[in-house]
Formats: C-alpha cells, structure tokens, sequence
C-alpha cells in the first residue's frame, strides 16, 4: 500500500515499507536529516520529538515510537524544517540562543518542536507541554525562560497558515502489498470500523496500533515482529465523543489529550490524573482504548473507570457485546477479548462527581504509577452509601477494593470508619515490589490515600502540588 | 573585551536548527558497518560455552568477534588493565560485553546481539556494600585511613557524642547522546577515530594498544557531546576500540552506538555510598573529632574508582574545620557495573556525609541547622583587613608584616594539611541569608508545620567548598595550539573537548581578548589528538582553567612576535603596539588585524604557535593523605525550602536561592547555566534518581522509564541564581573558577530541607537515607510518627 505524507512541506509517498519502521530511523537512516535526536527510543525523553499536523492541528509526537503507516495524510515538520526558507529563526529557536537554553544541544531540537507545537497552539503552562522533553545540562530554567520570551511573537507566517494543504490520502484503506517471500509483513489500515472489525476477524492473530506509544517499545525495545498489523488512525469512526445526560460516550480512538479535555469539564480529578499521565507527546498518540486493552496493571485509565462504573464496548465481526469494565480484566496479561474481538468504546455514567485520583510515581511527569488510586465514594446524610475504589499497581490487574469497600458501606464518613477498614486492606491487595515501590510502601500509600480522600472531602489541604513558595 | 562578556553558546544556532553534528550524525560512506554488543546475563561465573551460530546466521551480520579474535591488547580500562573489551572465561557483572556484532545496519547488529546462546558456571556474585566488606573484597590492599591528630579521644572526650550511617545511592549519567564512536581506517594501519569522550587522548592510547600500532597511527577527534558529566571520562573506550578493531578487519568504517537500555546496563555510574560517623562536640555543635568509614561500592574493575574515593575523603570536611579527624575509606570491589567519574568525581558523596553529621548535631541539640554550620565553619581569611592605626614608618610596615604572617598562621588546615586560605563562606553565607531571607522563612516554616498537619515545610541552607585539581597532580597540564591566517582569520584549538559546558565558548573569548579581535574572527575547531597531543580528559572542573590559560600563552606568543615585527617596522618600542577593537595600533600608525597578519606573514614572521600551562602550587601524597593537593577552592552556598506530603511521602522544592563563586567569570550567562543545571542534577541526585538493582545482580532501572532524571516541572517555583562578586586570589585565567562540578553539591540543600520537614513530624532524628524518594520520605515520617 502506498502511503503519503508531507516532510517539511514536501510531499513523500512511500511503497513497499515494512509497517514497524519508525519516523524516526526513517527520518536518520533512509532520509539523512539528522537533526531529530534518539535519546531513548521509547518515547521517555523526547529529543526525537516533531510537529505533526492533521485537520485537527498541531500535535507534538515521538518520531522514535511512530510507525511511517500512522503519518497517512498528515503533515511532519521536524527542526530542520522549523526556520524559514530564508533562514530566519523561528521565534522559539531565536529565544533558545539569546536566552541560553541549551547546552549540550542534544536535547535541543526535541524541546525546540515541542516548543514550536506549544507556541503554534497558543499553549503557555510549558511546565505540562515540555513535560515529555528531558534535559540533563540546563536545569530547564533557561528553557522556560526562552518558551516565555517567544510565546510574546506572532506565530511566524511560515509555519502553518490555515490553507496548508494537506496530502491527498488514496482510497482503499485495506488490503496490502502483495505478498512474496521478500515483502514487508502484511498491514492494513481500514478506514471505518466495519472494515476494521471484519478486518480483524480475519486475522485474529494481527497486531492492533492506535498510538503505538506501548506498541513502539515491542518493537524498537524488545526487538519483537509484529507480523500482521492493522493500523486504527484512519478509522474515522472510533474516535468520537457523544455527551448525554446521563454518560459520557468515548470511542475507543479517542486520545488522551482529548480525554483530558473531556474530564476536566466532567471529572476535575480524573483530568489531573490523565495531566500526570505519560507527556505531551504520549498523551496526543495514545488512545483510551489502547490504555484498556493493553491490560497492563499499572495504566491509569482503568482504575478511574472501575470506580466510575464505566461500561465496555467490544466488537467482534458483526457482534458487540457490553461489560462492566472491571470484569475486563481477568488476569495478568489475560482480558475478556476474545481472538478478532476489540475495545470499540467506553461509556461512563454521569452523576454528581464525588471522584478522586491519586497518582503517586517517584516523579510527577512522565513517570508510571507505582501506586494508582481511584475513589469514588458517594454519601448521603453522613453515612456511605456506596464506595467504588479501585487501585492500579496493587495487583496482577486493575482491581477493587472489595473488603474495604464493604466495610465503608453503611457506615457514617468518619476517620473512625477509615481506621475500621485498616486490616481490610491487606485482604484486598498483596501487592509487589519491584523498581517502583516496595509492597510495603504500596499497601501504606494505599491506605493512607482513603484518608487523604477523606481530608480532601472536608477541605484539608493535601496537595503538594497546591503549595505555594 | 571578549573575556567577562555573557554570550551565547557558540554553537547555540546550530542546536536549535539540528544543525550541530554529533557522533552518530556525521555522514557515512554506505559501506559503513554497524556494532553492537552481546552481553553477559549473569553477575558472575565462567563461560562454559558459547553458540554463536544463530548470531552468524542473523540477517545483516557480517562478522563475530570474541576475545579470541581481538588481534592485540583485549583491555579498555583507564587505569589497572583490569578491564577486557570483550569478557576471557570470567563474566564479572550482567552486562558486561562478551562478543560483537558487526552488522550492516544498527537494528541487525542489536537484533543479532540477543541470538547468543552462552553457558555460564555460576559463581556468588557479590552485589552490596556488606557482601564485599564480608568477603574482603577490595580494590588496593584494603581500607585507606587517613588521620589528623587523635580522633578517638577527642571523641571521647567531647562533651556530646553521635553516631550515624547514611546510605546515598549511585547516579547514572543521563547524557542525552548516549555513548558513540566511529573508525574509518585509513591508508597503511591508520586509524580515524570519532569518539563523543571527553578524554581523546585515552580513546587514542587504549586504539592504539588494541591495533598494536604506534599512538601516532591513530587520530582521535572529537567536536562536541551530547553530554557528559564524568560518564564519557572512559566509558567510551569499549566502543572506540572495538570499532576500531572492527575497522581493521573489514576495511570498512565501523559505528556502534549503544541503545539507551544497553548504555544504562553496561556502563558505570556514580559510585553508591555508606558513610558511617561518630563524632564528638560540644554544646554549641562545634565539632571536636570525628570518624569516618566511607564504604564505597566500585563495581567490578579499578576504573577510576581510587581517585574518586580519595576525593570523597578529601571533601569530608566541606566546609568545616575538623580539629581532629580520622577518615577510613573502602574501595570494595563488587560483581555490578564498574562505577565511574560522575560529576563533583566521589566530593559530593564526601561533603554529603558531614553535610548530613552537621544536620544530625542541631536535631541533637534542639539548635537551628545553619547555627551549627556557620560555628564550624574554617576561619575567615582577615588578612586583607588588618589595619594598624598609630603606628608609623618602617615599625609600622614590620609590625604589619608580623600581624599578616600571625594572621596567616592563624587559618585553619583541611584534614589533609592544606592551608585554607580563601575562605569567603562567612560572607557569602551573611548575603544569602539576608538575600533570601532565612530568618523569616525559618518562622514562616514553623508556622507552617504548627497549623498543618499532612503538609509539612522544611527548610536548609547547605555550602560547598570544593577542591580545583586532578589530585593525580601531573593531569594538571594543558597545550593549545593557535594558527593566524594571512587573512587575519585565527584558527583556535585545545586540548579540552565540549560536552555543553561552554568551554569552547570561554576558550575563544580568550583568544579573541588576546588579539583584541571580534568572536567571529576565531575559529572554534574539533578536538584533535593530532593537533595538541598527550592531552588531559576534560574532567575535574578543570576545562577553562587549563585551556584558556594554554589558548593565552599560544596567543600570546604569536602577538608578540606579531607586535615586534611591527615595532621593528616603525621603529618604536613594543610595548607601543597595542591591539584592540579588530585592529593593531602602533604608535601613531593603525593597522586592520588582517593587515597587521599579512605584514608579518610577508616579513617571514611565524603566526602559528602551541601553548602550554601547568598548574602551579601542587603537592599532594595521597598514600599518607597530606599536601597541597589543590590550587585553590571553588564556593557556593544554596537555601533550599520543600514541602512533604506525611501520607504519601510526596514533596517538591518550592524555593531555592543560590549564590555561588566562579571568581571572575569568563561569561556570566555560561555560568549561570551551570549552577542552575548543575543544582537540578544534585538535587535529582538525591531525590528521584534511584537506581535498583535485583537480588540477581540485574539492573532494574536501566531506561527514562524507570530511571526519573528531574523533569521540568521538577525545577523549584522560585529559583534565583546570583554570582558571588570576587576574584580568584590565586592567577588563574583572567582570575575566573572553574564551575562544572562545584555547584552540583548545591543540591545537598534539598535533602537536607526534606529532612528538616520530615524532623517535623516527631521527636527522633529523620535518618532519612538517599535518595530520598517518596518511599523513603514516608517511611521516614512513620518512624517518627510511631516513634520506632
């Protein structure tokens, strides 16, 4: 299948390629521009990040864990492509060299896109969008100050006027190259769910993308083939939001960075969770169907939605069917998916947000949770009436906290009642340590995470991240 | 003049465009082969097989080697050839390289890398600080002991007495450019070698010895780093040389790169740390004698591991007179990474155990922190201010000379014998505690813990003095060599390397201030071994120091002889030409610089010339641990303030204010932009940065997601850096300090602002260990709060 984007306004069509190359070593290898930095190759540091720009706007990605097949129809501007045609520095790279922020430059053209994106979009909290650009030389101070001092300049005219034009995308989003002994394992990139359902009852065995911000790392990390890949961004009918009275609908291509938009008019704690959740970068390739499906025990989505009580959406061929999306996962590394069967959406009942989301990592951005804490306690006349809490890195899956929530159940919203549930805990979870926290730190936090629920419910200040200098 | 002005990076335009070519960068020829490393899976045992079939076999591969196959010397370490390129029968640590790939592209090589079947007769692996001291597993024939008068009875004889032990973790480097070499071979045994270290020298030596060739075959070159901070001090001697390796059997050029989680497994790190204290003082905290045991963990080869651990002995006082003082240190010897230069090169680790005993005297006495600080800290150097009213004539000029040398007698001795001579910390610390106003938050703080009970303050002012030397005294040389063009074009280069810290930047306004001519007439040039040999790593602060001082003698050289032709052609003396503003004024005559080259290129004057410095002032035994081992100290003073979260052991910096000394600076921004990111990397140090290793020996935390660099949100809210308004006492280039290592022991103030706000919490001493991660935070604040 041919594939066509535009590389710093040029236009690029591709055939023939293997579905797991990277932008990256495309970018490096095949097309020689150099300026696009490895640092990790997992999407942790972002000295590989790029501008990716679509109908929807401007977005800052992660070349290194980006498969060529999912720039279809979009636009990639990487720093060589940043500057004017004559030379003229844009705004951000003349504010990086009069205000000194950079150093050993490595880092460089990755916080200098993510910069471009952010100035591009209006976007001025740089602590959130440089959140996925890691610098060991600057102490990011001089960044900050050069990310301030351009955010003052016009976005220059060179950079995205509003009629740039995308590429034409051919029609045909399904089938692939023939296939001889040689050619590229087969991929496909159906263009609506139908097609992607019968698609993947077909090849039960394929290898679903969304984001690719988990996916990535099978491939340039543990060196896996994919074989047979079926690409979800040209799906035009997975990624819609509907908002009723009473739910919120998310299908299940809907990206994180969007989610956060969604939650932060809904569920202000679920939206900080999903602001802690990843970077800039990962947030605007990963998809909330990709976090649930991928099973993982430590992803931040689930633990939300179980003590929000959302519903699971899966498709299979013509058949859907609906369940409780803590019955989804069933055990490490097992979910109730069956082979061709995949998440479609996500529905989460709407009613009076009583939400709380607690994410605790060694570093607050772009860390994974060693402990992910989600309550959802509802009370009336001073006595719980019903308590869904549901925890992240406490077990093999997502899970609940059964026995203390039976406990809460009934009884008047005190300490008191928290400090009955005390041994409760240690029935509900036996959680491990490894290099994010020791069982014993997890089970304390865990614990101490009700009270802090329950200090924040009367209005004590909590929040570290709340206190001023 | 150039010198003193704060301007940019030189390359910063070329690294906000992508411009800026590093190692992996640089254009290859398509016969270029790719390498990688197959690497060990266990911490210790002997090779029993090894199947390397199905590596053959993988796409891509075109050669194999393995021990057997290395032509001449199989061994890459920096110090005790102790360290083989590829592993010989012993595997000592998991990761540790036992053959290579050489591939046609790089995903080929690291595919084929896993395809290695290797059998191991396992051994005990020696992974901690404990096991080795069981086992007596040393590097040196055991323990060093340095000691300054009795210890042990001033000890006992103090009027109070402590005991403690702190844990401090290792660092991985994080350079953002993980280690990188290319070999281009060239025509009969030459070797082309580029190499992102910050030592060419040694990549050249170690090239050399492996292709049994004369160093003089092998050019090593190196234009910048994505990074350093100590990790590309030998850390890159493996990929060096076996590209080079590779490069002579293939006739191909050769490039390895290692992958992130590959560069964390394999390389070293800082050198994890227990330092065990007593002490004895007295009641206003003044220190009487005190007994270190630093235990510190080496990994598995010397590496440079014996002058780390002397420098972390030789920052056991940081700032503070020890009138007496024993320091043990043990260099153990384990089956981990070998631990390398980091950054401050063991100093942080050794001002952080009497950082931490000063911390532990005031929760002792009930006495504010800084109190305790400033009352131990060395004597303030008065003899600039002694003044003799009423005495006139030759008695007043004697009786002054008597008072300086009673004046000088009076400055205090490091515990190794080295007159502090310098010592500005009594006012630098007055005009940081009245600039960020510590008396106030210090009450606010209290306040503060009295009304909250989760959210806890803490607050701590810490200094640093740190020691500016190789203590390996003949490293402190430097050469330079500087061509003028007939254009007037100055070609400018150095035996320092650029690995971000504006060296090269500082170096050039040297030259420029030399010849009196614009930045852009110099030309800053890539680190050459062919262009100034036998050259020092780049490491020890020690950059600008040694460099600029060469860069000025070679220009200064050339400038004369420059001036004398002129002199000699107007007939006035030399000391009447002058060169300033881009021209060359001689007596009433001017001259464009251009002009002025093109003169004295007709008059057949030379405009090429080497430079050379050494430090001068140096004398240092480091077996019996006294001398002068350091040309003079680098200062700095930091107040940090957090808050904690007592539920979850969650904190931030919400303040930090810095006042550090550079002397006087060669470009102010430059500086700047060290102590701010040199801070952020102590303070991560101490904070996020844990590395964990399994009970296997396998390092757990070997990638960005799992290994937490501070990000940017991590930078305290308020952060304000001011430069300490002074010169260098002792000649150093235009009287500046070196700043690459000193401000990272800044970040010794957030761990002790951290433990200040855990102190809240209950009556006991915090004994919070590092690095200090929300963990440890919690697990703290239970121990007060159960009062365990």
């Amino acid at each position: 299948m041919d594939l066509t984007f535009l590389l710093n306004g040029e236009s690029v069509q591709l055939s023939d390629i293997s579905p797991t190359t990277t932008l990256l070593d495309w970018l490096r290898e095949t097309r020689g521009l150099k300026g696009t930095k490895e640092g990790c190759n997992e999407g942790d540091c972002g000295a590989c990040t790029v501008m990716v720009r679509d109908a929807d706007g401007a977005r800052s990605l992660n070349a290194c864990i980006l498969f060529l097949p999912q720039l279809q129809g979009k636009s990639v501007t990487t720093v060589e492509g940043l500057a004017a045609p004559d030379g003229t520095l844009h705004p951000v790279q003349k504010a990086m060299v009069e205000l000194d922020g950079s150093q050993c430059g490595f880092c460089t053209p990755g916080f200098v896109m993510s910069m471009a994106t952010a100035h591009t979009n209006g976007d001025t909290n740089f602590d959130d969008a440089l959140a996925g650009n890691l610098c060991r030389c600057t102490g990011y101070a001089p960044i900050v100050r050069a990310a301030e001092a351009a955010s003052l300049e016009p976005v220059p005219d060179w950079v995205g006027p509003p009629t740039f034009s995308l590429p034409k995308i051919s029609s045909g989003g399904t089938g692939s190259a023939g296939r001889g002994a040689d050619s590229p394992p087969l991929w496909f990139a159906p263009e609506s769910l139908d097609q992607l359902a019968w698609t993947y009852a077909d090849h039960p065995d394929a290898t679903l993308v969304a984001g690719a911000t988990d996916v990535g790392l099978w491939v340039t990390k543990q060196m896996r083939e994919l074989g047979t890949v079926i690409f979800l961004n040209r799906v035009g009918d997975m990624a819609w939001i509907d908002v009723t009275d009473d739910a919120l609908n998310i299908g299940a291509g809907v990206t994180m960075d969007r989610v956060h938009a969604l939650m932060a008019e809904h569920y202000p704690s679920y939206a900080e969770l999903i602001r802690r959740y990843g970077s800039t970068q990962v947030r605007n390739a990963a998809t909330i169907g990709g976090n649930i499906a991928n099973g993982s025990p430590i992803g931040d989505n689930p633990p939300a939605l179980i003590a929000l009580g959302a519903t699971l959406h899966l498709r299979h061929g013509d058949s859907q069917r609906d369940l409780p999306i803590e019955e989804f996962f069933v055990d490490y590394g097992k979910q109730d998916r069956f082979p061709g069967e995949f998440v479609e959406a996500v529905s989460i009942p709407l009613g009076q947000d009583r939400l709380g989301c607690y994410k605790l990592s060694k570093r607050f951005d772009q860390d994974i949770s060693a402990v992910c804490g989600c309550f959802n306690i509802t009370v009336e006349d001073d006595t719980v009436t019903e308590a869904r809490i549901a925890f992240g890195g406490m077990a093999g899956i997502p899970k609940r906290a059964a026995r203390v929530e039976e406990i809460l159940t009934g009884q008047p919203w005190t300490a008191d009642t928290i400090a009955l549930a005390w041994d409760a805990w240690e029935q509900d979870f036996t959680p491990m340590s490894d290099m994010r926290a020791s069982a014993d730190y997890r089970l304390n936090a865990a614990r101490n995470l009700l009270i802090r629920y329950f200090l924040d419910d009367i209005g004590a200040q909590t929040n570290v991240l709340e206190v001023q200098p | 003049m150039s010198v003193s002005r704060p301007l940019p990076h030189d390359a910063a335009h070329l690294h906000v465009t992508g411009a800026a070519r590093y190692v992996d960068d640089i254009p290859t020829p398509a016969t270029c082969l790719h390498l990688a490393f197959g690497l060990s899976s266990v911490a210790h045992g002997e090779i029993t097989a090894m199947d390397l079939d199905a590596v053959r076999a993988a796409p891509g591969v075109v050669a194999v080697l393995t021990a057997g196959d290395l032509p001449f010397a199989n061994d890459v370490s920096p110090s005790i050839h102790d360290e083989p390129l590829l592993a010989t029968g012993t595997v000592h640590y998991v990761g540790q390289p036992i053959f290579a790939i050489v591939a046609k592209t790089h995903l080929q090589a690291r595919r084929a890398a896993r395809l290695g079947q290797i059998s191991y007769d396992e051994r005990p692996a020696l992974l901690t600080i404990d096991a080795a001291l069981a086992a007596k597993s040393h590097f040196e024939d055991g323990p060093r002991i340095w000691a300054n008068g009795d210890a042990a009875t001033a000890i006992a004889e103090a009027p109070n007495r402590l005991e403690g032990s702190l844990e401090m973790g290792g660092q991985e480097h994080f350079y953002l450019e993980g280690q990188a070499a290319l070999a281009v071979p060239g025509e009969d045994g030459d070797m082309l070698v580029h190499s992102s270290t910050q030592h060419p020298t040694e990549i050249q030596h170690k090239v050399a010895e492996a292709l049994g060739v004369p160093m003089h075959a092998v050019r090593v070159e190196t234009r910048r780093m994505g990074g350093g901070f100590g990790g590309k001090e030998s850390q890159g001697n493996a990929l060096a040389v076996i590209c080079a390796v590779a490069a002579r059997a293939t006739g191909c050029p050769c490039k390895m790169r290692y992958d992130r989680d590959d560069d964390m497994t394999i390389t070293g790190k800082r050198h994890d740390f227990r330092i065990d204290y007593t002490v004895g003082f007295d009641d206003e905290g003044r220190i009487q004698g005190i007994d270190f045991r630093q235990y510190a963990r080496c990994g598995w080869a010397q590496d440079l591991s014996l002058p780390v651990a002397d420098r972390a002995m030789l920052h056991a006082d940081n700032a503070y007179f020890l009138p007496t003082a024993r320091i043990e240190s043990h260099r153990l010897k384990t089956n981990t990474q070998s631990a390398t230069a980091y950054r401050g090169f063991g100093g942080p680790q050794g001002m952080l155990g009497i950082e931490r005993v000063m911390d532990h005297i005031a929760h002792a006495l009930g006495r504010d922190a800084l109190d305790v600080r400033t009352a131990n800290y060395y004597v303030a150097n008065d003899s600039d201010d002694v003044t003799l009213s009423g005495v006139s004539g030759k008695k007043k000029k004697k009786k002054k000379a008597k008072a300086l040398a009673a004046a000088q007698a009076a400055l205090q001795e490091t515990p190794y014998g080295q007159t502090v001579e310098d010592f500005i910390l009594h006012e630098l610390t007055e005009d940081l505690v009245e600039d960020a106003g510590y008396e106030d938050r210090r009450a606010a703080v209290e306040a503060w813990n009295a009304a909250n009970p989760v959210l806890k303050r803490g607050l701590a002012l810490t200094p640093v003095k740190f020691g500016i030397s190789f203590t390996l005294t003949h490293l402190n040389q430097a050469g330079a060599l500087v061509h003028v063009y007939q254009d007037g074009s100055i070609h400018m280069n150095h035996g320092g390397t650029e690995m971000g810290q504006g060296l090269f930047q500082k170096v050039a306004q040297v030259a420029a201030t030399s010849f009196g001519v614009p930045m852009e007439t110099v030309k800053i040039t890539a680190t050459d071994t062919a262009k100034v040999p036998n050259t020092s790593a780049t490491a020890a602060s020690s950059g600008s120091d040694l460099n600029g001082m060469a860069v000025k003698a070679a220009c200064d050289t050339i400038r004369d002889q420059m001036a004398d032709h002129l002199a000699k052609k107007h007939d006035v003396d030399a000391d009447e030409v002058r060169f300033a503003n881009g021209g060359v004024m001689v007596g009433e005559d001017s001259y464009t610089f251009a002009e002025a080259a093109k003169s004295a290129y007709e008059a057949r004057v030379s405009l090429s010339s080497t430079g050379f410095y050494k430090t001068p002032k140096l004398e240092w035994d480091r077996i019996k641990g006294r001398g002068r081992p350091f040309f003079y100290f680098a200062y700095g003073a930091a107040m940090t303030e957090v808050v904690i979260d007592t539920l979850t052991g969650e904190y931030r910096m919400l303040r930090t204010d810095i006042i550090h000394d550079v002397g006087s600076s060669l470009n102010p921004a430059l500086d700047i932009g060290q102590i701010e990111g040199a801070f952020i990397q102590g303070a991560g140090w101490l904070t996020t940065e844990e590395l964990v290793w399994d009970d296997q020996g396998r390092l757990r935390t070997h990638a960005p997601s799992t290994y937490k660099i501070p990000a940017c949100s991590d930078r305290p809210d308020v952060f304000n850096v001011a430069l300490w308004d002074g010169e260098n006492r002792e000649e150093t280039i235009y009287r500046s300090k070196a700043v690459g290592e000193p401000p990272f022991m800044l970040g010794i103030s957030a761990l002790m602002a951290l433990s200040d706000a855990v102190a809240a919490c209950g009556e006991d001493y915090p004994n919070l260990q590092a690095p200090a991660t929300p963990e440890r935070v919690l697990a703290a604040v239970q121990r007060l709060r159960d009062g365990l």
